[in-house]
């Protein structure tokens, strides 16, 4: 084996300890290098982190962004979701593939370049996107990629393209008490560390019978629980989409027994239409560490992390410099803010295209560096998370709001939103506007005033929380972003009349079908055979018996699924032809039955190898009946 | 007094750290399951096991038995799921019973049998998967595997092998064994190894047996698998506490 | 002698892609093929030699759909049957035929007619008169409305008697234990 080879995977290894749950991070920093992860790579990384060969070839199997086969020096994926689509992004995907001589899906011939899609990249307000060696270009005009073509063909190192390329804005449009927030790092941490509760409380006796943490004097643990107290007040509930209550999460896992806790940040903001997370980590990633640090502080955990999704790589070094930042003002280390026994740590952890990973117990496997299979639950993540151990994950969003009610209280928080839904939610606004971006709205605020404000007209639909959401017609425009209404992750996008919803169905459905992660038996399946059932419809072979197909498919996966990726994925499809049906009726065929392939292309190989053209050499689609 | 749970309209007796398809077993009672195997942890993947408790659809193989449950397992909506995930399982292998030397013994096709399931219902998928007859007395036939993950585990919690892995994702998931080469004969695997014994399927087949019982005469040709639920009562599992 | 005293129920069979196993079957239910006569009239099938189905109750299709031919026939059958049955393993899900599926057909004709043992100047037969055979060998769902499956290699007399004969009696009909065979 070659010594460069040998080199590059110890060294990885070695920077993260050889510790068997750094195999994905070591994986990342191999395939960055070499652009794939040949056999020797992985033999070599198996025998580093004492892990079996099948192991690293089972988690390299199972990341969309890690491949075992080579890739091109330049490896473009183009952003798929609906969003880019409706900008064009499938013309100026096959554009770049003649520019460069090269089919989707392949290496080119002399190993330069490889062309494909990839899952919704986050830049929905400034689409259409691509990365290109894991980093992010939005806005790619033809003008834009004309110039990426050459730039490619005259093998340019990326580190000498024109930066323009890779600016990404945070277009943010409406600000509320979050965006507006006046902390300064360490505001809520201060003000967390000078809390009391009231001695003698009910809440504090309690927690006094068990000393649960070594080292912090009476007033901490009070200063702690007032915190939490705080939390709860706020009544703060999960911005990731379920909307559990953080206060409660993080008491049950403070009071779950065993010595190490950890406090883990979900970035991996997968959800087609969504890119709050990726704006709050460029312009306020000091909030969102404060954020984590105070339930660091509250539930008693040393250790956090930041699962960062694999396409905001190019956040990687900027996030780590905050961190040193905040290391070197005391607000991160041992002793923070000169509190014994606070001690508190950040490391980031990047994801690597995977859109289960988002569900908590999935992000954890992650991890711990195994393929990201959601956990049988119960036992939850609060008592049995990383390591088994007690573990605290909440939304980016969730972190800067516990920041901001860390410093000014429960009850400033919640004097904002409706009774059930405090505070305010960032909303990640693309399609058919004026203007895209992130709106800060008030819990309770109608979709209409949304609409109004990012300049929608002649609005159609709106899907609500991403595919896994829910999709909204005109008369339903009243209806409010609330937990009790709307509850939503963020994406928030805008169709208007001239869209087929049809398509943007089928987009969701191949989505799915993508990201099943493939452990239970209705969610692998069943997302390809729905998949699949779209596509013969858009083709323009189904029938009645399809839409009786698509239903009977919900079904199973509603009932079946192991997680919430199969729950919902026939959410799009019924959503849309519960509203638009006539989207799918004009394509339906009157036939009670028709194949889902093309019964005549069937023939093909077997006209080509006898050279027949007859009559009998074809089989034609059968009259309506 | 024993704690009990009902299912459907039975009193069923548990003990605590028993899961409802431990106690469900014990007591005699079939759910139907593919992935469950008393000797390994539960993993809740193929979904067969799929019951309601308390009105919530859950997995009897993962759900912990608790004093009170009303647990529905032999009702028709449950009947429908399961047929139609017996289907796809069928659909999305190359599964040609006439063919295969486990027919008779195999739990797939015995599940179908037992849930009335006359057709694969959904397109056939026919993937392209070349068996490995590397091995001298194994072959593996990943055309016929469930990705139950049964052999994983036992080669994992038992051999202490990790003899067989998963890799891919989502409908390209698929069954991959431990060497370089990717074939068996490459690895430790060896006829005597607990993950060569579980499979439920005809994925892991060992040579020169094929046949010494004769079609006709095997495990569920005389009896459906539902009446033959004792048969699998749980025994401690590996690697839990002393609870179960 | 004497007309039936209610009208007898018409049934065609056919076999496609299939060894005339799962009628062999059907012919194995012996002396009850007297009792069942009583009730039908056999239009096209092998038995009767009549080489078009007309309007027919009952289609009893064997096999899987491998050629341009079986997808006519087939056609046929689903145009003219009321019910139509995927009678058989191979009809049911390709059976032993779709084994090939996995095999690139242009390398099988190769295989067969061009590079094989003796085959200096071999050609792939490319006759008009000789049906073209499809990429795949697919089960008969996949091409047409199937209403009933009765699987098996072949389906066992008894199964196809008791599955006909609850049918006829107008229930649905339900195999249990010992009648669903796969293999």
């Amino acid at each position: 084996m070659s010594t460069d080879l040998s080199e590059l995977v110890i060294g990885a290894c070695a920077r993260h300890g050889n510790r068997p749950a750094a195999l994905l991070q070591v994986l990342l920093e191999v395939q960055a290098e070499l652009r794939h992860i040949p056999p020797e790579a992985a033999r070599r990384v198996a025998e580093c982190l004492g892990q079996p060969l099948s192991r690293v070839l089972g988690v390299a199997g199972f990341y969309a962004f890690l491949s075992t086969t080579p890739r091109g020096h330049y490896h473009v994926l183009f952003s798929d979701n609906i969003t880019d689509r409706m900008l064009g992004n499938m013309d100026l995907l096959a554009r770049l593939c003649e520019k460069l001589w090269v089919e989707r899906g392949r290496l080119s011939s002399d190993g330069l370049v490889s062309v494909d899609t990839t899952s919704c990249t986050g830049m929905c307000d400034q689409g259409p996107a691509l990365l290109i060696n894991g980093l992010a270009i939005p806005g790619v005009t033809p003008e834009r990629l004309n110039l990426i073509a050459e730039l490619i063909l005259a093998r340019l190192p990326l580190e000498s393209w024109p930066r323009e390329l890779f600016v990404i804005q945070d277009h943010i449009r409406r600000k509320d008490m979050l965006l507006n927030h006046d902390l300064a790092p360490g505001d809520a941490l201060r003000a967390s560390l000078a809390r009391v509760c009231e001695p003698g409380s009910p809440v504090e006796a309690a927690a006094n019978e068990r000393s649960w943490r070594e080292g912090i004097p009476t007033g901490a643990l009070c200063a702690t629980l007032g915190t939490l107290e705080e939390i709860k007040r706020a009544n703060l509930r999960g911005r990731g989409g379920a909307g559990f209550t953080t206060g409660m999460k993080w008491e049950a896992c403070r009071n779950a027994p065993g010595p190490d806790r950890y406090v883990v940040c979900n970035a991996d903001e997968g959800e087609p239409g969504t890119f709050k997370d990726r704006v709050l980590l460029s312009v306020h990633a000091d909030l969102v560490f404060e954020g984590m640090t105070v339930a660091g502080y509250v539930i008693g955990a040393r250790q956090g992390f930041l699962y960062l999704r694999g396409e905001y790589r190019y956040l990687l070094e900027p996030l780590r410099a905050v961190l040193a930042r905040r290391r070197a003002a005391g607000l991160l280390g041992r002793g923070i803010l000169g509190q014994t026994g606070f001690d508190f740590e950040i490391d980031i952890h990047l994801g690597a295209g995977a859109y289960v990973c988002g569900e908590e117990s999935a992000l954890i496997e992650s991890l711990e560096g195994k393929r990201g299979i959601p956990r049988n639950r119960p036992p939850y993540p609060v008592t049995h998370g990383y390591l088994q151990r007690p573990t605290v994950v909440n939304n980016v969003e969730t972190f800067c709001a516990a920041a901001l009610i860390a410093r000014h209280g429960g009850d400033w928080y919640r004097r904002v939103g409706t009774d059930r839904s405090a505070g305010t939610k960032l909303l990640s606004v693309s399609g058919d506007c004026a203007r895209p971006g992130i709106y800060e709205y008030p819990f309770g605020t109608t979709v209409r005033q949304v609409l109004a404000d990012c300049g929608a007209e002649n609005t159609q639909a709106v899907q609500i929380s991403g595919p896994s959401g829910v999709c909204i017609a005109a008369g339903e425009f009243d209806r409010r972003i609330a937990f009790e209404d709307l509850p939503t992750a963020g994406a928030f996008t805008v169709f208007d009349q001239g869209r087929d919803m049809f398509e943007v169905a089928r987009n969701y459905s191949h989505f799915f079908a993508h990201e099943s992660c493939g452990f239970c038996t209705p969610c692998r399946v069943g997302t390809t055979l729905l998949r699949d059932t779209l596509d013969k419809i858009a083709a323009g072979h189904g029938t009645r018996h399809d839409l009786a197909e698509i239903d009977r498919l919900n079904r199973v996966l509603r009932m079946g699924s192991h997680c919430g990726l199969g729950h919902t994925a026939c959410n799009p499809t019924l959503d849309t032809l519960k509203r638009f049906p006539q989207a799918y009726e004009r394509r339906l065929k009157a036939m009670d039955f028709v194949p889902a392939f093309d019964l005549d292309g069937a023939l093909a190989p077997a006209r080509r190898m006898t050279g027949r053209d007859d009559a009998a050499a074809h089989l034609a689609t059968e009259a309506r009946e | 007094m024993t704690d009990t749970f009902l299912l459907d309209d039975q009193t069923v007796p548990f003990t605590p750290g028993q899961t409802v398809m431990q106690a469900a077993l014990a007591a005699g009672h079939h759910i139907p399951h593919l992935c469950y195997h008393p000797e390994f942890h539960p993993h809740g993947s193929c979904k067969l096991c799929t019951v309601k408790v308390n009105g919530r659809n859950a997995t009897g193989c993962t759900v912990p038995a608790q004093t009170g449950l009303k647990v529905e397992n032999d009702i028709e909506e449950l009947r429908t799921l399961r047929q139609a995930l017996v289907q796809m399982l069928f659909a999305e292998g190359n599964h040609f019973c006439p063919s295969c030397e486990i027919s008779g013994n195999c739990q797939l096709q015995a599940l179908g049998y037992d849930l009335g399931v006359m057709s694969a219902g959904f397109r056939h998928f026919f993937p392209r998967r070349p068996v490995d007859a590397s091995h001298p007395d194994i072959l593996l036939d990943f055309n016929r595997c469930i990705l139950c993950e049964l052999c994983v585990r036992a080669s994992r919690e038992v051999d202490g092998k990790d003899v067989f892995a998963f890799s891919g994702r989502g409908i390209h998931k698929h069954l991959i064994v431990n060497a370089a080469t990717g074939r068996l004969a490459d690895t430790q695997a060896t006829a005597g190894d607990k993950a060569m014994h579980v499979c439920p399927v005809g994925a892991i087949l060992h040579k020169r047996v094929g046949f010494a019982v004769p079609i006709g005469e095997r495990r569920y040709d005389k009896t459906p698998i539902s009446a033959q639920a004792l048969a699998f009562a749980p025994r401690p599992a590996v690697g839990e506490g002393g609870e179960a | 002698m004497n007309a039936p005293a209610r009208p007898r129920v018409r049934l065609a069979t056919t076999s496609l892609a299939g060894c005339f196993g799962c009628h062999m079957s059907l012919l194995d239910i012996d002396e009850r093929l007297f009792a069942l006569l009583d009730r039908v009239e056999f239009d096209r099938t092998p038995l009767t030699d009549i080489k078009a189905c007309g309007p027919c109750d009952i289609g009893l299709v064997e096999g899987g759909a491998s050629n341009a031919e079986n997808v006519e026939v087939l056609r046929e059958f689903r145009r003219q049957c009321r019910i139509l049955i995927a009678l058989g393993a191979c009809a049911v899900n390709g059976g032993l035929p779709a084994q090939r599926n996995h095999l690139d057909l242009e390398d099988c004709l190769t295989q067969v007619y061009l590079t094989g043992p003796g085959m200096q100047n071999g050609r792939i037969p490319d006759d008009p008169e000789l049906p073209l055979v499809l990429d795949k060998v697919y089960p008969l769902h996949e091409i047409v409305r199937v209403d009933y499956f009765i699987p098996g290699c072949p389906p066992s007399a008894d199964a196809i008697w008791a599955f006909l004969t609850q049918l006829l009696a107008g229930q649905e009909p339900v195999l249990g234990h010992g009648l669903i065979a796969y293999d």
